[in-house]
């Protein structure tokens, strides 16, 4: 028996006759909880949100409380802004998609209390330029809600006020980037910004202080304020605090969104109880666990975890992949990270060159191109792989995958150059075998055409 | 003073009220004004850290990351004072990753690394990476010898490479604007260009297209980059993308004799270098100067030199004899001039002098008027140029010198040539003596000519109705002399002689000076143009207390003087 969800974000998201209309979500107690935090002090909501232990759910897991406390409210002058990363394009995520197109007043109230902390009284929806059914949703929910003064001026009374508008994305991965995003919602092209100086809470969108969250980070901003700081961060772990939603994808037989407790379940009940196991009863080889860039997991390998014991020592654990607690810590002692939460699942069929490959040709396709390293870096990296997938392999192409790779993350402006050498070299590191297999032309594997003929 | 132009950034130049910070670098503790950025921090002490994209008059950009450096920040104990090793020096706690250089600002207590194995790294990697899709086509390019590219792949990359797949196909050829050729192959997407173009010549038309490695440099369709500013982003284009129509496939740029010099196509007086081989300019590129024209120059300056290997030019001295060229020896010309000069009463002479001759060039005519004049005052008169001052480097005096020629004293600013039209058509003057000026541009065209008896005129390409001299005197261009010119705003700059006259034609002040000497004035011989400016000085006082080695490359602000005597 699998272990039950803990549905908190996605409460009522798949419950039968739930819709997106606002009558739906007043019913089910919405805006409840912003009528609370409305009457609460702004700084209280970021001191509420900072006890809670939320940690930004878009991939960096950066705690949202401090993010907060980055702008002066005292000594600022400018306007702050709001805005809502829903630019979700990770490879492999696919979780603020359903808040979104099942819930979207569930974002709207986190947004307002959201804007209402950190003084803002502007605030944007950048959703990704696919989600235009997304986007359509967004706009009605925001009508419906400005009509009954959930948003616009003197909200409930309060003399708060606050104007959400969607903005619709440009059709490009770097857009989700937060200092390419607000290029982006600037109207220019999404080149991140270089930090320092341009730091979003200091000078973010037309040069005033900048608060840019991901859309489940927003909506978990709505639960704390109900259950209060301290008793959100008793759900999960220690500095693991609240629910995630994990989108599995891949080779298991139910693929789909889970929403657990941080930490509350491992990789190996996920996949093998929750998920159904590895699809036609293969072997599972490979994990990535936090969307295309996180580094990959093998199966078979033993991890070293870093355990905290009760004296308050920590001791080295030997860990397999299946008993890796999913949350933020554990998953980033492995070496790679929890990310957006996308988990992508390889069963012993998968020719790890091939998918390294895949996922170098997206990254080659959406580098921005701005910066030196990753721009010409990724593109060597995705030609390097095609060459070895399609017989032109050589021994050394290994040691120069890895080197290329070496050269880029690191040393860009933003962290795709992370996102686009760590698939490399973690491929590379943990499945050498496969790479020099192919490059001695002898593979056992058979030589696959290419997956697309695409070149640009 | 600072410059003409007015910049957007002066990263170079730090505000002087900037205090100074502690920082060490590559193991050494030094002051530097703090805020100032890396790159320069660096510079200041000799060293020298790689750079595409930076440029100190344009917004950071941060793309090239050529700049990586290693920084250090000192290590602070729990109650935030910095740790101190034996030595009481602090102890650095080193960042595992690269900055940049151009976008970090010094710091008090920064340490700063600029040659270490992890910077070396960073420089190959990112060298390795401009080169894997460049064309490398440096045998047919016109930035060999003068390419960022090639020159850091010697100091700072590896020497081999690595890349085995087909490169990037991108434009070749494109017409960027009515001046510039863009290669976008060679571009390596340092964005100069771009912040250029937005940020000083404010024509916000070049931007990227596509992503990746398949961005290319483009101009937004349907426009061209036609400022008066274009080719500047030319000179900042560290690789050959950009290239000038003007001067590509003529000369391979290591064969070019560089001369400081000065622009004369305005008032501005941009600071200029001649390049030029065997006796022909090829192209001027803006030399800095932050009291004028910054790190820029305007396409008309940078393009206006080519009249002077016009084949109209006379590059001989002649007379007219019934109608035809006759030419003459120098010293038969001279006698000639001097003579018919003293034949005639003071009165009768006029001058036509040009405000795009040199102080030397203008002091000797002012001799040479004192001589005739014997106390009557000399006739004399410039003629005015105008043209529209563009609130960049465009005055809207397009004659070089005017300040100096009323420093000087000669002529009156052109208010005097109606007077002078009517004076030779009532033949109160009948001798006139042209310098570098076509009379004809005024209107005193062929009639009021021909009521002259003496006319003699000295300069590089004549006029319609230069049939009416009798003396034809070949002067030279501005790239042909040495001297000194007074700018719009009262700057003393010089002039340096970059290629020889054509033909026997002679320096201006040569025949000035000749003259001189045949009138009677024999007490010095100039040899040098430093005489004559030695000389000046001690005659004009406006150039009281200089000399000629004094003024300088950047020239001698003479602003006050010229204030106090209601000429600036």
């Amino acid at each position: 028996m699998a272990k039950a969800e803990y549905r908190l974000i996605l409460k009522h998201a798949d419950e039968p006759g739930y819709t997106v209309d606002i009558d739906c979500y007043l019913s089910h107690g919405g805006y409840q909880v912003l009528k609370k935090a409305l009457a609460m002090p702004p700084d209280q909501i970021i001191q509420e949100v900072k006890i809670s232990g939320l940690r930004g759910r878009g991939g960096a897991g950066f705690p949202t409380g401090v993010k907060w406390g980055f702008i002066n409210h005292e000594k600022n002058t400018k306007p702050v802004y709001l805005l809502c990363n829903a630019d979700e394009s990770e490879p492999g995520t696919f979780k603020d998609r359903q808040i979104i197109y099942k819930d979207p007043h569930q974002l709207i109230e986190g947004m307002v209390i959201s804007a209402y902390a950190n003084r803002a009284h502007l605030a944007y929806i950048y959703i990704r330029g696919e989600f235009a059914k997304g986007a359509e949703i967004l706009e009605k929910a925001l009508a419906e809600a400005r009509e009954r003064n959930f948003l616009g001026k003197n909200i409930l009374g309060s003399g708060y006020e606050l104007e959400i508008y969607v903005f619709r994305g440009a059709g490009a991965y770097i857009c989700g980037e937060e200092t390419g995003l607000i290029e982006s919602l600037e109207g220019k092209r999404a080149y991140p910004r270089i930090k320092p100086p341009y730091f979003p809470a200091v000078l973010g969108l037309y040069m005033c202080p900048t608060i840019v969250n991901n859309v489940e980070t927003l909506c978990h901003v709505k639960h704390i304020v109900e259950m209060g700081g301290a008793e959100y961060a008793r759900i999960g772990t220690p500095n693991n605090t609240g629910t995630r939603i994990w989108c599995v994808s891949g080779d298991v037989n139910k693929p789909g969104y889970y929403e657990y407790p941080c930490g509350a379940i491992t990789f190996g009940e996920l996949l093998y109880e929750v998920c159904g196991g590895i699809r036609n009863g293969n072997k599972l080889k490979a994990v990535i666990p936090g969307g295309s860039s996180a580094k990959v997991l093998r199966a078979d390998k033993k991890y070293k975890i870093p355990k905290k014991k009760e004296d308050g020592s920590t001791e080295i654990v030997e860990m397999g992949l299946e008993d890796i607690p999913l949350d933020f810590d554990t998953v980033a002692a492995t070496g790679s990270m929890s990310g957006s939460g996308g988990i992508i699942v390889m069963d012993h069929t998968r020719d790890m060159v091939e998918c390294l490959r895949n996922i170098a040709e997206f990254y080659a396709h959406e580098s921005c191109g701005q910066c030196t390293p990753c721009r010409e870096g990724s593109l060597w990296m995705k030609k390097m792989l095609d060459r070895i997938c399609t017989g032109g392999g050589r021994p050394e192409d290994s040691k120069l995958l890895l080197e290329v790779a070496n050269h880029i993350a690191g040393r860009t402006i933003c962290a795709f150059g992370e996102a686009c050498s760590w698939p490399v070299q973690s491929f590379v590191e943990m499945f050498g075998e496969e790479f020099e297999a192919k490059q001695r032309k002898e593979s056992s594997l058979e030589i696959l055409e290419p997956l697309t003929n695409r070149t640009a | 003073m600072s410059a003409l132009i007015k910049n957007p950034f002066n990263h170079d130049l730090p505000p002087l009220e900037a205090p100074l910070v502690n920082v060490q670098l590559d193991g050494q503790w030094v002051k530097v004004p703090k805020g100032l950025n890396i790159i320069e921090v660096a510079k200041r002490f000799g060293k020298f850290i790689p750079h595409y994209c930076y440029h100190p008059k344009l917004s950071i950009a941060g793309n090239c990351r050529m700049c990586l450096f290693e920084m250090g920040m000192p290590k602070l104990d729990a109650n935030r004072k910095p740790v101190v090793d034996a030595e009481e020096r602090p102890v650095i706690n080193w960042l595992p990753r690269p900055q940049i250089a151009c976008a970090t600002q010094a710091t008090e207590g920064m340490a700063i690394r600029t040659n270490s194995k992890l910077v070396k790294d960073c420089q190959e990697g990112v060298m390795e990476f401009l080169l894997i899709n460049h064309p490398l086509d440096c045998p047919i390019c016109d930035q060999a010898g003068e390419c960022r590219l090639q020159e850091y792949a010697y100091d700072f990359g590896k020497g081999r490479s690595r890349f085995v797949e087909e490169k990037v196909k991108k434009p070749k050829r494109v017409d960027f604007g009515p001046r510039i050729i863009l290669d976008d192959e060679r571009c390596i997407l340092c964005s100069r260009c771009i912040r250029f173009a937005r940020e000083i010549a404010k024509q916000d038309v070049i931007g990227f297209v596509n992503r990746g490695s398949y961005s290319t440099l483009t101009v937004y369709p349907g426009r061209v980059f036609d400022s008066n500013y274009s080719l500047n982003t030319v000179d900042i284009c560290p690789v050959g993308a950009l290239t000038s129509k003007d001067f590509r496939f003529k000369m391979r740029v290591w064969f070019l004799r560089e001369a400081k010099s000065i622009c004369t196509e305005c008032a501005t007086g941009c600071n200029i270098i001649i390049g030029s081989r065997e006796n022909i300019v090829y192209r001027l590129t803006p030399r800095v100067n932050e009291e004028v024209n910054s790190h820029w120059m305007c396409d008309q300056g940078r393009l206006g030199f080519h009249y002077i290997h016009s084949k109209k030019r006379v590059t001989e001295p002649a007379s007219h004899l019934n109608g035809s060229l006759f030419p003459l020896e120098w010293s038969e010309a001279l006698r000639t001039v001097a003579q018919k000069l003293m034949e005639f009463p003071p009165s009768e002479i006029a001058f036509l002098v040009s405000a795009r001759l040199t102080c030397e060039e203008l002091y000797l005519v002012k001799k040479l008027m004192e001589t005739l004049g014997k106390g009557t005052e000399i006739f004399s008169e410039i003629i005015p140029r105008k043209g529209v001052a563009d609130g960049l480097l465009r005055s809207a005096d397009l004659n070089p010198n005017t300040k100096g020629a009323i420093g000087i004293g000669i002529g009156k600013e052109g208010r005097r040539i109606e007077e002078l039209k009517n004076k030779i058509r009532a033949k109160e003057i009948n001798c006139l003596f042209a310098i570098h000026e076509n009379p004809e541009e005024v209107g005193i065209q062929e009639d009021i000519l021909s009521s002259l008896s003496f006319y003699v005129w000295q300069g590089l390409i004549p006029g319609p109705a230069v049939h009416k001299a009798n003396i034809l005197l070949a002067g030279a261009s501005f790239a042909e002399k040495s001297g000194t010119m007074i700018n719009i705003a009262g700057r003393l700059q010089k002039l340096h002689k970059a290629i020889l006259c054509p033909g026997r034609a002679r320096e201006d002040w040569r025949i000035l000076r000749d003259l001189l000497l045949l009138v009677g004035v024999k007490e010095r011989v100039f040899e040098k143009i430093n005489d004559v400016f030695d000389a000046m000085s001690k005659e004009i006082d406006l150039f009281e207390s200089l000399s000629w080695n004094t003024v300088g490359d950047l020239g001698i602000d003479l602003s006050q003087k010229l204030k106090n005597r209601s000429i600036l």
